[in-house]
């Protein structure tokens, strides 16, 4: 097979920081390639020095036979890299025609319809649900996913990136995606493939590259690396299995008569989720599953009072609250850590110290900041205790990686010493590392006598930790699992409408 | 001597060294061109009082109005990333409301109708119930605050005249004076005490609350702040109503000054330069993080501009077209991009000295 793309020795640092350190990587032609490795090992690094987000240190790109420089992802546009991120970026407010060829006519004037006519040429070969004139924010995610592939595919691209293209989508989407992919691997197209998804991995890949803490741990063809090795070379250490961490969760210290800590009665807001009843006792750790739009992260932002409550009512220790707003609950000792990070969960360039002690801040009050000493000393504290990669508390917490903005914003949480933590997706595309890290913390947290919601797409990582489940459909409480009833056939014929139903 | 060294190649990517750097380039300009600018003489003004005078002291003087109104700029526009374009009305209107409570209906009094704080509070009162407008329509009715403050940016004036049934107060206290002025038997222009004391009372706002933290965290991320308890809509209408305090500041100077008003070209056009002061310190327009000093100081550098521009007789309608090229000067030189290639000559240049030196 003929390569496309060679990276030789390739060295980027940042103040304080080794990125990467000669990491070599190759790319034949069609075919899917997974980029690997765990947040901070150098992923994002890398696939901004081959599109001229950054410049390199060091080292050598070679396109097509050819020595090439690459300055600004203009440059790698021209030179056809073509790079679609987990972010859409694309504009919402324009037509998909629009999105396609924004930025690429070299005449002044416009020809819309041969314009629209190319677009839904494109759009039907690569068989892809959208019309040219259609608004790109009235398609779902993953159509909009797709169209920005459509769009780098247009552009005549050798090379396609996809930056965690999936972490948005849910299966029925990813499958489209994947035969987008396969589709065009079939007619030439190198494709680099960055998740944190190890099952999308051995679905579509050929071949997989690991890097580790900015260096080239090897470059392995899918067949010959299995799983449990691949997460051991990401990791760097023999894993000492997953299923470990699943201790006891059996409520041994739960007692099954102890009054809830909280109880929800009928509660429901303006997200459209139906009243529902909740409870959660002392220690317990319990989770709330369902497909993607069920309404789990609603009921828990019902909760918090992070969207407006309509009806219902909340009790803690058997005495009714009022939370009406998120402050409200903080006070009555819960913390909420949100799905989407980017957007409500970290402060982007505020500093690691002031994301973590945010929220203890504005419980303490307006008139009484902590001194710089405090502050400090907490932040210190937590970047130690949950191992925060960072250079100083100073950085802006929106230069850490995934994995590590996390853990801030669980740090902040912890350092409001809630009664009830709620988690929502906290293990969303980061690494397999810190995924077991916020898995064993959780159990450890449960085990010290926090009660916690923790809420996951991968049901696996549930079944391990939660020892009741609370099962959603279509925005509505439709069952509750527990014991012996906690494995995945259950939950899936609980979502899918009951035993009755699935026997069918 | 190589710490130091190092130092002076971080100070070029500091926010605080564009201001400065800004403020040195000029004051290096007129140090070649007419040394002259920097005589400050002790002379006596009209009622025999000894006063300061220079273009220092013009600087001082008029720099610290638009200090003043930097302040409650710069929380706004990193609270709601845009500007409040009404503060030039609203000076017109905090300051003829001191005119009309001083004056009554009679617009000669002979004797002030209230002690000048009683009706610089009532003025306070004023600038903030205009900042609240402001706030309202920015906060609750999230429109632009460009847009937003263009309603009292258009109607301000007319109000201003409203409240002094159009006529124009003149007041004969001289003590009423000494605010836009000097106080007898101190030499230094009184706006200049008036800034330090508002520095000092943000410096201590800054210190002893987390309004600070609070208005960079909404200004950052308003979503994320709600779900950490902040209350996104009132800090951004707060710090309009800050605002409207540093604007009632700011009117009192402006009519003490002359002890009367004109209500169409008082403090006209001051909101750009209180904007610019903004962005001139290094300050985001689109909110988020902001640095309070040096904003202040990006505003007595403005003020030095102008008074510049001024000292070469330069026209004052031709004055803003000057502004603008100097401005455009200032503001390509302390773009990130320009910072950091300039940081990096630095350090080479540095570099091969010891090598040279070695």
């Amino acid at each position: 097979m003929k390569k496309i793309l060679e990276l030789k020795n390739i060295h980027k640092s940042f103040p304080g920081v080794l990125a990467l350190q000669g990491v070599d990587f190759t790319l034949n032609e069609g075919e899917i390639h997974a980029l690997m490795g765990e947040n901070g090992a150098g992923k994002s690094t890398l696939i901004k020095v081959l599109t001229g987000v950054y410049t390199k240190d060091e080292g050598e790109i070679i396109l097509d036979g050819k020595s090439v420089s690459i300055k600004s992802p203009q440059d790698a546009q021209r030179d056809g890299i073509s790079t679609v991120y987990q972010e859409i970026t694309l504009c919402p407010n324009l037509s998909v025609a629009e999105n396609m060829y924004i930025g690429r006519n070299e005449n002044i004037l416009q020809n819309w319809k041969q314009m629209n006519e190319g677009a839904d040429k494109i759009l039907k070969s690569l068989d892809i649900p959208a019309k040219a004139t259609q608004q790109l924010a009235n398609c779902s995610i993953a159509v909009q996913q797709m169209v920005a592939i459509a769009r780098a595919v247009d552009m005549d691209c050798k090379v396609l990136i996809l930056d965690e293209p999936t972490s948005s989508l849910d299966e029925l989407e990813v499958e489209k995606l994947f035969k987008l992919m396969r589709e065009l691997k079939a007619r030439g197209v190198g494709i680099i493939f960055v998740t944190h998804f190890l099952d999308q991995v051995y679905e579509v890949c050929d071949k997989i590259t690991v890097l580790r803490d900015g260096k080239l741990v090897g470059e392995f063809e899918i067949a010959d690396l299995p799983r449990v090795q691949l997460v051991s070379k990401m990791l760097g250490k023999e894993l000492d299995d997953l299923s470990d961490i699943k201790g006891d969760t059996e409520g041994s210290n739960i007692d099954k008569d102890d009054e809830p800590l909280f109880e929800t009665y009928e509660l429901s807001s303006d997200q459209g989720i139906k009243p529902f009843d909740f409870y959660i006792r002392k220690g317990e750790v319990n989770g709330f599953t369902g497909l993607l739009g069920s309404g789990r992260s609603e009921c828990v932002r019902a909760i918090f009072g992070a969207d407006k409550v309509i009806s219902g009512s909340v009790r803690k220790n058997g005495k009714e609250i009022r939370i009406n707003k998120p402050l409200d609950a903080m006070k009555n000792g819960i913390a909420y850590l949100p799905e989407d990070r980017k957007i409500d969960g970290i402060i982007g360039d505020l500093s690691v110290r002031d994301n973590i002690i945010l929220a203890l801040q504005v419980m303490k009050g307006f008139f009484k900041p902590f001194t710089k000493a405090e502050a400090n000393k907490f932040a210190d504290e937590y970047i130690k205790l949950l191992s925060i990669k960072t250079a100083s508390a100073d950085t802006p917490i929106k230069s850490l990686s995934g994995g590590n903005q996390q853990k801030c914003i669980i740090a902040r949480w912890l350092l409001t010493h809630p009664e009830y933590l709620i988690l929502d997706e906290p293990t969303r595309g980061i690494d397999v590392g810190t995924k077991v890290d916020i898995q064993k913390l959780i159990l450890k947290l449960a085990s010290e006598g926090m009660s916690i919601t923790f809420i996951s797409s991968e049901t696996d990582e549930m079944l391990r930790t939660c020892s009741r489940l609370v099962v959603l459909r279509d925005r509505k409480v439709v069952g509750e699992l527990t014991g012996n009833e906690l494995n995945q056939n259950q939950i899936m014929n609980t979502i899918a409408g009951g035993e009755e139903n699935a026997e069918k | 001597m190589q710490k130091s060294k190092l130092q002076l190649s971080t100070l070029f990517r500091k926010q605080i060294f564009i201001p400065l750097a800004a403020l040195l380039l000029l004051a290096l300009f007129n140090l070649i061109a007419d040394p002259s600018f920097f005589k400050i003489t002790l002379g006596q003004n009209a009622a025999g009082d000894p006063v300061l005078s220079g273009y220092l002291i013009t600087i001082l003087d008029y720099g610290s109005e638009l200090a003043i109104l930097a302040v409650g700029m710069t929380l706004v526009t990193a609270a709601s990333g845009g500007q409040d374009i009404s503060v030039g009305a609203g000076i017109a209107i905090t300051g003829s409301v001191i005119l009309r409570m001083l004056c009554g209906s009679n617009s000669r009094p002979e004797t002030l109708q209230m002690p000048i704080i009683c009706a610089f509070l009532i003025a306070v009162v004023a600038g903030m119930l205009a900042g609240a407008f402001n706030g309202v329509l920015v906060s609750w009715f999230k429109i632009q605050p460009m847009v937003a403050t263009l309603i009292l940016f258009t109607a301000g004036r007319s109000i201003a005249a409203w409240i002094n049934n159009n006529e124009l107060p003149i007041i004969s206290e001289p003590s009423f004076g000494y605010f836009g002025n000097f106080i007898p038997g101190i030499p230094i222009p009184t706006p200049f005490f008036i800034a330090v004391a508002v520095m000092i009372v943000t410096a201590l706002l800054l210190k002893f609350t987390n309004l600070g933290l609070y208005v960079q965290a909404v200004g950052i991320n308003a979503q994320s702040s709600r779900l950490n308890g902040l209350n996104p809509t009132f800090i951004k209408f707060l710090t309009f109503v800050l605002l409207g305090i540093c604007v009632a500041v700011a009117g009192l100077i402006k009519v003490s000054r002359l002890s009367t008003i004109n209500y169409s070209v008082v403090a006209k056009d001051i909101e750009m330069d209180a904007i610019l002061a903004v962005a001139l310190g290094g300050n985001s327009l689109g909110g988020g993080k902001f640095n309070m000093w040096a904003s202040i100081i990006g505003a007595y550098v403005i003020q030095f501009l102008t008074t510049t521009l001024y000292k070469f007789k330069v026209d004052s309608s031709a004055l803003p077209a000057y502004k603008a090229v100097v401005v455009i000067l200032l503001v390509v030189f302390s773009a990130p991009t320009v910072r950091e290639f300039i940081s990096a000559k630095y350090k080479l240049l540095t570099s091969k000295n010891e090598k040279e030196v070695a």
